[in-house]
Parts: C-alpha cells; structure tokens; sequence
C-alpha cells in the first residue's frame, strides 16, 4: 500500500513537469484504482500546525485526522480560534508563516499533496482545491472587473481561447444567479453588493471545476437575510460541478442544514466527528453537546439549553488532560490527567473518557 | 470627467494666481527696482521718469494685472546683473534643469520600483537587508555631502568623471541637450545620482511597505488561492494596487527634484535655472527670482494634474464615483 502510493506520486510528478514545461495544468490521474481513492478524496492524518514564538513552539492543530468523501458536504465546527482556518489553509498549502505543517499528512486521492513543490501545488489551488474566503468585500481585487478575474482563472488551468475562457465566465455567473452577467461581466467589484460579490466568489472558486471547495466561513459577512441563500447556491453549484465541500463554520445551525458529515474541533483537536443527524439529533460529547444546544432547533425539543460556561483556552495554556475539561459539566480525575483519543462509537468517532469504558466493553 | 477636468483647473489657476501675486509683491516691494536698474549718478528727475515710463505710480491693481499679462506671454522685463531679458536666461538654462531633473527621476523611478518590489517580496533575504541599509544612507545624508563624496571619489580620486559642467551640448532649436554626446552623459551621471537618490530610497521604501501591505490582503490571498502563478499575483495583482500612493509619492517628488535641483546644480556647477536662481540670490535680482518662483509653482501644478488624471486612469473607483457625482451635479 505505501510503496503502491510512494510509485503513484513519482509518476504524478513526472506528469506534472512534463505539463510545466510548456502550459501550467495538472494532468488528472487515472492510475489511482486502490480502494482508498474511491472512498475518500482528501484524507488528512494527524495533522499538526504549530508557531514558533518567543515562548516556545504553540500547537494550534493538533493531531487532527479526517477524510472527506467525493461530492459529500463535510462540515468544520467550532468556536473561533478552534483551528479550523488554520486546517483549511494547511489542506491548499496557503499557511500564514510563522504557522508551519510540523507533523501529519495529507493526501488528495491517494497522493501527498502537503510535501508538493510550489509550483506543483499552485497548479492544483484552484484546478484540484477551491477556496472560498469569509468577506466578499475583500475577497475580490477592486482594480479588476469580475470578468478579468474569471477569465484569469479559467486560463490558468485551462487551455481555452480568451474568447471561450470569457464565455464560460459569462455562463458560471448566470449560474450563480448573477442578472445580465454578460453587461455586469465588465463591472468592477465595488459595483456589487456584498451578496452578489459572494456570488462571485463562488463563480470564482468553481471556475476550473475543483473536486473540493473548502468554503471558510462563507455567510458570515453577510447580511442574515441573505445567508441562506448563498449557502443553498453554495450546495446547489458545487453539486452541479460535482466538488466536495469542507464548510467551515462556528455555526452548528449551518452545519445542519447542508452538511451529510461533520467534525467537532475543541483547541485544535478533534473531538467528534459522524454524521451530522447522528450528531445534531444525539451529540455525544459534551461540546458537541454544548454546541447544539447554542442553536434554536425548528425540529426537535431541546430539553434544557445547554450552554457552556468559559472560553476556550489560548494556545500558551492549553490545560493537561482533555483540553475540554475546565469546562466540562461531566468531567472526572482521569480527564485531567489524561488525553482522551478518538475512539469508534456506534457510527461516529468520539474523543471522551466518558465513551472510553463503552467503547472498552464493545470491543 | 470633463467637470473633473475642469475643477481640477480652475484649482491650478487659483494657485498660479497666488503664487503670482506673491512674486508680484516680491517684485515691487523688495528694494527699489528703479534704484536697482540706474546708476548711481542718475538724477531724481530721471529716475522718476524712468518710474513713470515703467507704470510704477499706477495704482497696485492695474501694476498686478500688467504683470500678469506679461507673465503669461513670458516677459519678466530685464535681469539686473544680466542686463538681458529674463524670459530668454530662462531659455537658455531650462533645459538644463528639466534634462537633469527628468534623468533623476527616471532613475528614482526605474530602480526604485524594483528594488521595492524585491525587498517587499523577499522580506528576510540578504539583498533585501543591503537595499533597506543602504536606503538609510540615502535618505539621512544630505544631498552636498552625496555630491561632494562622489565628486571626490569618481573625479578626485579615480578622474573617470568631470567634476562640473554639462559636458558637449547639441542645440536642436530652442533645446539644448547633453544626452547626445557622451561628454554630455559623463556629466549626467553624478548629478543626477545626486539629485535622484533621495527620491530613489523613498520610492523604493514606500513601494516595499505598500507591498507588504497588499501581499496580506484577502483578495491576494484568494488570487493565490485560486492557483495563479507568482508573476500574475505580484506584478498584476499586487503591484498594481500600490500604484495609487506611489503616484502620488512620485509626483510631489518629481516637483521636489525640481525645485531640489538648486543645491545639486550648485555642488556641479550645473548650468540649469537653480544655479542662476542661487547667483540671483546673492545679488537681489528681483525679476529673476520671481520668474523663477513662478516657473517652479507652474510645474508643480502641471505635475498635479497629471498625477490626478493618473488616478483616475489607475483606480475604477474613483472612475466610477466621479462619473457619479457628475450625473448628479
Ligand atoms: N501568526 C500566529 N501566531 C500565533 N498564533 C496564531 C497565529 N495565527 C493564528 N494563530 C492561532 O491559531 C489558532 C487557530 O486559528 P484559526 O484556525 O484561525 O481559528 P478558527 O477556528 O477560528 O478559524 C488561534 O488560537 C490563533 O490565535
Ligand atoms: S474527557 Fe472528560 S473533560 Fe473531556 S469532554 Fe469527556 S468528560 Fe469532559
Ligand atoms: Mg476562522
């Protein structure tokens, strides 16, 4: 299997600068049969992000594992400072420094894309991997009109005429609900309103056809009436172009309403991760469970709003043990002591002394 | 964008007015321009005749209004240590002046951008630490001391440049110009590094902060984000949103190298309108200095309203925002 996986990346890379030499493209493999590839696309495996200060080397992710499924919408929860920008950044290799991947990898359709040369890595930014960012008003070159950059992009990764390339463009903004795309084509960003510019976004991310548009925080710039409505075209059109989605979001409303899987992250690590109905019907850790009961459900009865006292820890103290556990309502000796990992419970896999005994006695 | 246009005229106009009226009162009411122009021996008969031909009893207005008119079509009357018309001196050592002052410029601008650009890309390599050290230098050693130290190196010492002049000219109608003749570029060199370095450092200081600037924008982030090459992110996107402030920045600076030019035309014996305004100091030359006063205002207006029609042609906003408020006003 490894040496399988270590032959596949030389030969992609030979691919790769073959193309370079000439045009920039990224040659889709076909090569790739192994059972792995077919159920998840992007696989990440203990995944580690740290800064080096003045104080020390911070842990802002830690050991995070997860995978995500061709076209599934996997959901990214958790307060702000969680870790999740930092795992989205880290998946497209557009980390900040002094943040820097110090352990783990990650891998798109069975090949490491973490350890990539820069230039094999940029040809897949946009071509393999969308990103969207949260503000649409800062998201877009105000010295551009919208055309310019879609066009821009769509040549890039492929090779159409300028004509063919302004066609398209012209195309994805209509489906992207965009009225007279062909005039509005010409227009420059600040000519948008902050939702129409997030429709632009959108355009923007999907306009070499990616398999995986990691989506950070993608409605909450925007005015709450219009929320709704993005995320649903976010949904719409990366089915439509057949991408997963990685939507990130503190927002377990969100979450419920267009993700199929979801992972919990609590400090930088993983603390559950499952399906979402599993979850936002019975969240079993006791952030998750705290998480869901920050939201109003329309569905079901919450029996008590759940809310959890205190903040997050800052990354120079992250206490010993779960890093859950001042704030736990069921914390006990051992979760002070010692870190729990994710263990499979049922369907989902959970991080929590209090499953440890369960998952004990099941095995 | 006409009533920008426009606007932006009428506003140089009332500068030029002002100023006008300064280098009038400069004009008038420093000394005695009469007792400036004759002799010692002549009688008061003869200097109020003089007075009167000249229109100097009119009332100030009238005097105002007759100096204008004559400034406009260039008669600035007569220099007092020349005895020669001040429009044609100005003629003769314009070209001086704007050659120098263009060269240096060119030069602040051509290395300057890149270099910024450089030292904002590769923030921690060593190039970058040389060019930010050395652009200390420039920017805290006074212009003389540059011009002396080079003089003393590369004409003193090594003797591969001339030390003062303008070198071998071409006259090509009303312009002469050093740029023709390989003296004339020798004697280029060290002037124009001397004027230009300054202006050079500050570019280039400016260009790597603004830099650094856009580089931590979310627009450059999403342009990374969507896999465009490093040329297409810096020089297409990157570069060009810190056109705005460096436009501005040049133009006052290509004004201030003008006006700058006086010190640096002095230390090379720099035969431009800076070292006649210098001599005219010294000697109470009145109409010369006003003209001179006149003509440095007049570029700085014209650099101006360049540098706003820059703008406009640079940023849609302002395009867009402007077409705006004209279809309202
Ligand atoms: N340059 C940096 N130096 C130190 N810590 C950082 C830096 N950038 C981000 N962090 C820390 O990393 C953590 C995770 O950030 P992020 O991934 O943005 O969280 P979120 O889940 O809200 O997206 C935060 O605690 C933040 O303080
Ligand atoms: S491990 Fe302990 S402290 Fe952590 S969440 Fe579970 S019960 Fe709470
Ligand atoms: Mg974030």
């Amino acid at each position: 299997m490894h040496i399988l996986r270590h032959v596949g990346w030389v030969k992609r890379s030979k691919t790769y600068q073959i193309l370079m030499n000439g045009e920039f493209r990224f040659a889709t493999p076909t090569l790739h049969l192994n059972t792995e590839t077919c159920l998840s696309m992007l696989k990440i495996e203990n995944l580690t992000i740290r800064f080096d200060t003045r104080y020390g080397p911070l842990t802002a992710v830690d050991n995070v594992t997860f995978e995500v499924r061709p076209g599934e919408v996997f959901g990214l929860v958790g307060e702000s400072g969680a870790g999740k920008s930092l795992t989205g950044q880290a998946i497209i290799g557009l980390l900040d420094p002094p943040g820097y991947i110090a352990g783990g990898q990650i891998s798109l359709e069975g090949v490491r894309i973490d350890n990539l040369a820069y230039n094999h890595l940029r040809a897949l930014r946009g071509r393999k991997i969308g990103m969207i960012f949260q503000d649409p008003l800062t998201s877009l070159n105000p010295l551009y009109t919208i055309g310019k950059q879609l066009t821009e992009t769509i040549l890039t990764h492929t090779s159409v005429t300028t004509a063919e390339a302004q066609q398209q463009a012209i195309a994805l903004l209509t489906d992207v609900g965009i009225p007279g795309a062909a005039e509005r084509i010409n227009q420059y960003p600040h000519q948008f309103s902050g939702g129409m510019r997030q429709r632009v976004v959108i355009a923007l991310a999907l306009c070499a056809n990616p398999q995986l548009v990691i989506a950070d925080e993608p409605t909450t710039a925007l005015d709450v009436s219009i929320q709704a409505q993005i995320l649903s075209l976010l949904k719409q059109m990366c089915r439509e172009h057949g991408a997963a989605v990685i939507l990130i979001t503190h927002d377990m409303g969100v979450i419920s309403q267009v993700a199929q899987r979801v992972a919990v992250m609590y400090s930088g690590r993983l603390v559950e991760i499952g399906d979402v109905r599993q979850i936002v019907k019975h969240p079993k850790h006791p952030y998750a469970r705290g998480l869901m009961g920050s939201i109003p459900s329309l569905h079901h009865q919450v029996d008590q709003l759940t809310q959890i006292d205190g903040a997050m820890p800052r990354l120079t103290d992250i206490p010993p043990g779960c890093a859950f556990h001042p704030r736990c309502p069921e914390c006990f000796d051992l979760c002070r002591e010692k870190r729990p990992v994710l263990k499979k419970i049922a369907n989902s896999h959970i991080a929590c002394w209090l499953y440890a005994q369960e998952a004990h006695h099941a095995g | 964008m006409l009533a920008f246009i426009i606007r932006r005229l009428a506003q140089s106009l009332f500068v030029m007015f002002f100023v006008a009226l300064v280098a009038f009162s400069m004009f008038n009411y420093v000394g005695d321009p009469v007792h400036q122009m004759v002799g010692i021996e002549t009688s008061f008969k003869e200097r109020e005749a003089l007075r009167e031909h000249l229109g100097l009893n009119d009332p100030a207005p009238v005097q105002f209004m007759r100096f204008i008119g004559h400034a406009v079509q260039g008669e600035f009357g007569l220099s007092y240590q020349h005895k020669r018309p001040v429009a044609g001196l100005f003629k003769e050592r314009l070209p001086a002046t704007l050659e120098l002052s263009f060269v240096a410029a060119l030069l602040a601008l051509v290395v300057g951008v890149p270099m910024g650009v450089y030292t904002g890309l590769n923030r921690h390599g060593f190039l970058s630490k040389l060019f930010m050290t050395f652009s200390l230098i420039g920017i805290s050693l006074p212009t003389f001391l540059i011009g002396i130290l080079l003089i003393f190196i590369f004409a003193v010492i090594l003797g591969w440049l001339p030390s003062f002049g303008r070198g071998e000219v071409i006259t090509m109608g009303a312009w002469t110009t050093g740029l023709l003749t390989k003296s004339g570029l020798k004697a280029l060199i060290m002037p124009s590094i001397t004027l230009g370095l300054f202006q050079l450092t500050l570019i280039m200081r400016l260009v790597r902060s603004e830099m650094l600037e856009v580089l931590r924008t979310d627009y450059i982030k999403f342009a990374r984000a969507r896999g465009l090459s490093n040329r297409a992110v810096n020089f297409g996107h990157a570069l060009k949103n810190t056109l705005v402030p460096v436009i501005t920045i040049t133009g006052l600076q290509i004004g201030s190298i003008i006006a700058f030019a006086i010190i640096t035309e002095t230390v090379f014996q720099w035969p431009g309108m800076g070292l006649m305004f210098l001599q005219a100091i010294h000697n109470v030359d009145i109409p010369i200095m006003s003209a001179y006063l006149l003509l440095v205002a007049f570029f700085f207006v014209v650099i101006n309203l360049i540098v706003d029609l820059l703008y406009y042609v640079v940023d849609p906003r302002l395009r867009i925002d402007l077409g705006k408020a004209n279809g309202h006003g």
